[in-house]
């Protein structure tokens, strides 16, 4: 277990590295330097200021300074937002996301898991079409399709909670982003926890636990309930992935200061290094929550020996 | 039962019952039966070639360009006045002829980075699955680490430093999803490498080029029709998120994703503008999810 932990940290080294690599030679293969602007400076004042950014190197010197700042959690400056650095505008917008996206996915997780769970237990039940319905329609409407109607009946036509925007933490604004992200993620947390705990329950070791005399009640919840799980676990990580496409999109659509926003707003200014901040930065947080989901898994599923 | 009550004999029956079975049928002519049984893939098919019919014909029948405005019907609600089926835009352009050429453009978008995004997943799939070892250890990590990577930010630089032209969103969506073909092919190269098949070519001395294209690759082709219809509503929606989010498709030009970006803008006073272009998505892409199950039940080898 320690090895196998120990190499699958070693191996999230060249993920990041290539991302890092191939974001980075993409930002330099753009013509045009932060420098270049209507207004000339004299040449030599663009020489001093190339020379204080490092930008008269070599690219491969230049690259190494960038990933030695990245290593001292240094971002870099943004390139539109004047007196800004990376780094304070991802300060301002990570505890948003961090809110709205961890606080979605641990309650859809838990709804989910239930609603699958009864839905497999209780098969054509009220909560098996409930499911059913949710899952089919999280995977056919997109997001910002989603998104939008949710604002539309419950914002504008029943007036429950805000459009959008943001106001510290308040619960009301909170409320229907929150909605949307758990809904897309709850369809497919709560069908694939209703397919595994049915294949589960149809196993040799449940009909075991019943032929003894175990209350269904202690068969699924000591028995059953742990092996189902293992693939909602293995599912975690892309849907992760699979978040931070929604998060983006959902912070778009309630206008959301987070990190979704704040990416969608630079690229819409061509602010480069702000955008490649961000991705580094959520590739970082990506890569190491994928990682931390694989040992989970690892340390559940007693099949899995390394 | 072999012997009938009307008189035939043992022997014609018999010879009945082997006629049949030796009228056998090919796999796809199976694979055909098996498809058209199944009502909700046959009703979606039939859906999408009407969507598609719709899209391509409908802007040369309509009378309204689509970026022309009608400044007598700003934000006109559906109507037959004027052939404004599905009512306005803000700016006077007819929702429904800008919903289909959207269409057109959502649809060739998905259309050509399929294409390219499956061709690529094959040859990278086949390769790797085929020659093993080393080399495939080292071509399946970059697929791992693609997965890992959140394709979205990546796309968004993509398109931030490249730009938008319709080329390039194309090739930007390709490069992020191409990964599941491979997945499977490789999958599926493995298991035919070890063939008897295979072995003869090698013995003959047929090359391994060859080898993967003569004969992989064709018996490749039930995965790879089913994966493809799944990349296609997939490779929409991740264009229709771009576009969403401005960073795709540009105006005048206008694709399923622009609309419904245009439409959230003003679904207070007009919804309409929403709810028909993202209408017209989400069937889209409902039947394509459902056609792609129709096709793994139909062809699934296993269910043979």
């Amino acid at each position: 277990m320690w090895s196998y932990s120990f190499r699958r940290v070693l191996a999230t080294i060249p993920t990041l590295l290539a991302v890092i690599t191939v974001c980075y030679l993409l930002l330099h293969a753009t013509p045009g330097g932060p420098f270049d602007d209507e207004r000339k400076v004299s040449a030599a004042v663009l020489a001093n200021l190339q020379a204080k950014y490092h930008l008269d190197q070599p690219v491969w010197k230049q690259y190494l300074y960038y990933l030695n700042n990245l290593l001292h959690g240094d971002l870099g400056a943004s390139f539109r937002y004047e007196d800004w650095s990376v780094n304070e505008l991802v300060a301002k917008a990570l505890p948003v996301s961090a809110a709205i996206g961890g606080g979605s996915i641990v309650l859809a997780l838990l709804i989910g898991v239930t609603l699958g769970t009864v839905a497999a237990l209780r098969q054509n039940s009220v909560a098996d079409y409930l499911v059913m319905l949710v899952g089919n329609m999280g995977s056919a409407f997109p997001s910002f399709v989603i998104g939008p109607v949710l604002i539309l009946v419950f914002a504008i036509w029943l007036h429950w909670a805000p459009a959008g925007g943001w106001s510290d933490f308040a619960p009301r604004y909170m409320l229907l982003p929150m909605a949307l992200l758990i809904f897309i993620n709850v369809a497919t947390i709560g069908r694939v926890m209703r397919g595994s705990l049915i294949e589960v329950m149809h196993s040799n070791f449940i009909r075991t636990a019943r032929a003894k005399g175990l209350p269904m009640r202690t068969v699924v919840m000591r028995h059953a309930l742990k092996p189902a799980l293992l693939p909602v676990v293995s599912l975690v990580g892309p849907l992760a992935i699979s978040s931070i496409t929604a998060a983006v999109v959902t912070e778009s659509v309630f206008s959301l200061p987070g990190l979704g926003k704040l990416i969608v707003n630079g690229a819409g200014n061509r602010d480069y290094t702000l955008v490649l901040g961000l991705v580094v930065l959520v590739t970082v947080i990506a890569v190491t929550f994928n990682l931390l989901v694989d040992l989970a898994y690892a340390a559940l599923d007693p099949k899995i020996r390394y | 039962m072999l012997i009938t009550n009307n008189g035939d004999s043992l022997v014609q029956a018999l010879g009945k019952a082997t006629d049949i079975a030796i009228a056998g049928r090919s796999p796809w002519a199976d694979a055909r039966v098996r498809f058209l049984r199944n009502k909700a893939s046959v009703v979606s098919l039939c859906l999408l070639v009407l969507i598609v019919i719709v899209c391509v014909v409908g802007p040369f029948v309509l009378p309204h360009a689509f970026d022309s405005s009608d400044w007598d019907a700003m934000s006109l609600p559906p109507t037959f006045k004027n052939a404004h089926f599905l009512g306005t835009d803000d700016s006077g352009r007819d929702l429904l002829v800008r919903t289909l050429i959207g269409g057109r453009v959502s649809l060739m978008v998905g259309i050509l980075a399929t294409l390219s995004s499956v061709s690529l997943g094959i040859a990278w799939g086949a390769t790797a699955g085929f020659l093993g070892g080393k080399v495939d250890a080292f071509m399946m990590r970059i697929v791992d680490m693609m997965y890992a990577v959140p394709y979205l930010l990546i796309a968004i630089l993509m398109v931030t430093i490249l730009g938008r032209a319709f080329y390039l969103v194309v090739i930007t969506i390709t490069v992020f999803s191409w990964m599941d073909m491979a997945r499977v092919v490789r999958g599926q190269t493995l298991s035919l490498r070890s063939r008897e098949f295979i072995e003869a070519a090698r013995a003959i001395g047929v090359p391994t080029r060859r080898i993967i294209s003569q004969h992989i690759i064709p018996n490749l082709l039930g995965v790879v029709v089913v994966y493809t219809t799944v990349t296609v509503p997939g490779v929409i929606l991740t264009e229709s998120v771009l576009s969403f989010l401005g960073l795709g498709i540009q105006e005048p030009m206008t694709s399923w994703g622009v609309l419904i970006h245009d439409g959230t803008a003003v679904m207070e006073i007009s919804p309409w503008i929403l709810l028909f272009p993202a209408g017209f998505l989400s069937v889209t892409l409902y039947c394509f999810n459902y056609i792609g199950d129709g096709l793994r039940d139909a062809l699934d080898p296993k269910d043979r």
